[in-house]
């Protein structure tokens, strides 16, 4: 059960009970187990936690671009009903882009180096609808003039070398919405940009989903990303969800040790701190997933952590109105 | 403050000029003003952070005071010494007093050597103690920074990343230094781990009154750590002031922008940012007079050609600004 599944109403994008696990030597182990959540149009559901959380292979999943050795193991992705794991090639490359796309982390990577910035989103457009070279050329323009390039007509003719880091990442985002997907999903879109940049790409997702209504998921390490575009957020450690809830909800009461330990760990001081207050930090570090503890994996690293919590793994509940958590200590909060 | 009140480090002027060749010959075309004319004090015990967006020379200052890039330009006194010559021999004596922590705990560590070699090195490089003394020392150290002594012979990949900026932070600590420069300490690590070491350095500086020059892209990391702070913008300092003043009043235009546009961290006072795109000017194609007037919403005409020197305020602190 998500947060946000009922009866009467289909949400644009569905993910149930998806598992994904890796090749190794000794066998196959997970990286996610059972994920599941719904984001519905308009929406912007945020997915945080730290490296090796399970977020970006997670993310990776939903456009059915796992890397070599990585494969769902079980579960169903449903884009508008349809589901996504079924599809052969042929439908899953018709639907990416048409229906779902992404936004990297570092566009430099993402973008091809050999292609002008407008003959990249025209080759998109042209994969996706049969019209003329002029028409998916005059597309491209209104994509850039969209997610606001400065002087559009001729950033489509420059290659990505060309532009700055923040250009390049406006660049990328017109990319994803050439061809107005229902769900766009954003792994760290930020993380690469120097924070005055930041701003304004963070200023520019808010503003395109206002007007687009797109879904947008993203996939961030950062809280203070978090505060400011999340509806919903999602909690993720070592493969697993611990927590979800609104975005309200999570930041006024932070349920599971993990989620309240993340929180006091950002430096972010305030008029408040001085100079030798200590940060609460997390004792430890994130245990690996091959040889994850038997009970919470959270346990060993867990301020509260009781005998139970290091036999039996908690269920992922719902602890307050809309809000659900795996921890054993939230039990009788409900 | 010592009692003569010579600050423990002063960098006056200091400049950074990479030269930009082009054609056959190789001939200097210009010049990349990485740093161009810094100047600030540190006092024992502080923590002075260098903030600013990348490309700002930040940590080309934090190199360039260590000898690791050679200064073009301007005088550096510790101590009550001048260090003339960035020479060799200058800067092993200096070096001993000075130490530097990097920002990728990976690459940062040699991985064929162990541990104990690699906390070691500065001491053996120094020729300080006998054998056996430097081998109580290494382990000292390690107990010092939150790690086994036992696990010494280890190599750097058999710990996490939180694991080898300690072992980075034990090598700068084998000497004693009066100053660390901390280039970006945490950046490369997970929240959680960032705020051991955060922890950490700030403990070391309690004990040992160590004085720290940090540099960081991070204002939640800066507002942490720092007494001092000075923002930079293109090779120049804008603003020098106490971190509780600069966060809670910024003056030049540039720090406030900067503050505007770090998160909230609180959903209830989203900041609403704008999407409108500004372009960045690059240290190599660096604007005429304040290089920040392209941006600038005070900008007027003197900001275009006259460069403002830092100037002390009623308040104490220094700012770079015509208009403010």
């Amino acid at each position: 059960m998500t947060a946000s599944t009922s009866a009467a109403h289909v949400p644009v994008f569905q993910v149930s009970d998806l598992n994904i696990e890796i090749d190794s030597g000794t066998g196959p182990f997970a990286v996610v187990s059972d994920m599941s959540f719904t984001v519905d149009a308009g929406e912007t559901l945020c997915i945080v936690g730290e490296s090796g959380c399970g977020k970006s292979m997670t993310a990776l999943s939903l456009l059915r671009l796992l890397p070599e050795g990585v494969r769902v193991g079980s579960g169903s992705i449903r884009i508008d009903g349809a589901e996504f794991l079924d599809m052969d090639q042929r439908q899953v490359e018709d639907f990416r882009g048409e229906q779902i796309a992404m936004i990297f982390q570092e566009p430099l990577t993402a973008l091809n180096p050999v292609l002008t910035i407008g003959e990249q989103i025209a080759e998109a457009v042209r994969q996706h609808r049969s019209c003329s070279r002029q028409q998916a050329r005059a597309r491209a323009i209104e994509a850039l003039q969209l997610v606001q390039m400065p002087d559009p007509d001729r950033r489509a003719v420059q290659y990505p070398h060309e532009l700055s880091g923040g250009m390049r990442q406006r660049a990328m985002i017109a990319l994803a919405l050439a061809c107005d997907p229902k769900i766009i999903i954003a792994d760290e879109p930020t993380t690469a940009l120097d924070v005055t940049i930041q701003a304004q790409i963070l200023g520019l997702i808010s503003d395109l989903q206002k007007r687009l209504g797109t879904a947008q998921i993203l996939i961030t390490h950062d809280l203070g990303v978090v505060s400011e575009v999340a509806d919903r957020v999602i909690v993720m450690y070592a493969g697993r969800k611990v927590e979800e809830a609104s975005i309200y909800e999570l930041f006024d009461h932070p349920l599971h040790p993990y989620t309240i330990g993340l929180m006091g760990a950002v430096p972010r001081g305030g008029a408040s701190a001085q100079a030798g207050d200590r940060l609460a930090d997390i004792a430890g570090t994130v245990p690996a997933l091959w040889n994850l503890p038997k009970g919470c994996a959270f346990a060993p690293r867990c301020p509260n952590a009781a005998p139970r919590c290091l036999e039996e793994r908690p269920p992922f509940e719902e602890k307050r109105p809309g809000h659900w958590a795996a921890c054993w200590e939230h039990d009788d909060a409900a | 403050m010592q009692p003569d009140g010579t600050p423990l480090l002063s960098v006056d002027n200091l400049e950074v000029h990479f030269p930009i060749r082009a054609g056959v010959l190789q001939r200097q075309v210009g010049a990349v003003k990485a740093v161009d004319g810094v100047s600030f004090i540190l006092e024992r015990g502080e923590t002075l952070s260098l903030v600013g967006e990348s490309g700002c020379g930040k940590s080309t200052t934090g190199l360039a005071l260590m000898g690791l890039v050679k200064p073009t330009g301007g005088h550096v006194n510790f101590d009550g010494q001048e260090i003339r010559s960035f020479s060799s021999a200058a800067l092993k004596a200096y070096r001993r007093r000075m130490q530097i922590v990097f920002q990728d705990p990976f690459s940062s560590l040699n991985p064929r050597q162990r541990v104990r070699d690699i906390i070691r090195a500065p001491l053996d490089i120094h020729a300080i103690g006998s054998k056996a003394e430097r081998r109580a020392r290494v382990a000292e150290l390690m107990e010092r920074v939150g790690l086994r002594p036992d696990q010494a012979d280890n190599f750097p990949h058999q710990f996490s990343g939180g694991q080898r900026q300690r072992i980075g932070i034990a090598r700068a600590l084998a000497l004693s230094p009066d100053i660390i420069v901390c280039d970006e300490p945490v950046s490369a690590l997970d929240v959680s781990v960032q705020a051991q070491i955060l922890n950490l350095l700030g403990d070391l500086q309690r004990d040992l009154g160590v004085s720290y020059l940090a540099v960081s892209h991070d204002l939640g990391v800066v507002e942490y750590i720092s007494h001092r702070v000075a923002v930079m913008y293109l090779g120049r300092i804008v603003e020098i002031a106490p971190k509780t003043d600069i966060f809670a009043s910024p003056t030049h235009p540039y720090t406030e922008l900067l503050m505007r546009s770090a998160p909230s961290h609180d959903p209830r006072q989203r900041h609403q940012f704008s999407a409108t795109s500004d372009d960045i000017p690059s240290a190599t194609r660096k604007p005429s007079g304040c290089a920040f007037h392209t941006r600038c919403p005070l900008a007027s005409d003197i900001c275009k050609r006259v460069d403002a020197e830092l100037t002390t305020r009623a308040d104490g602190r220094l700012v770079a600004c015509h208009n403010k």
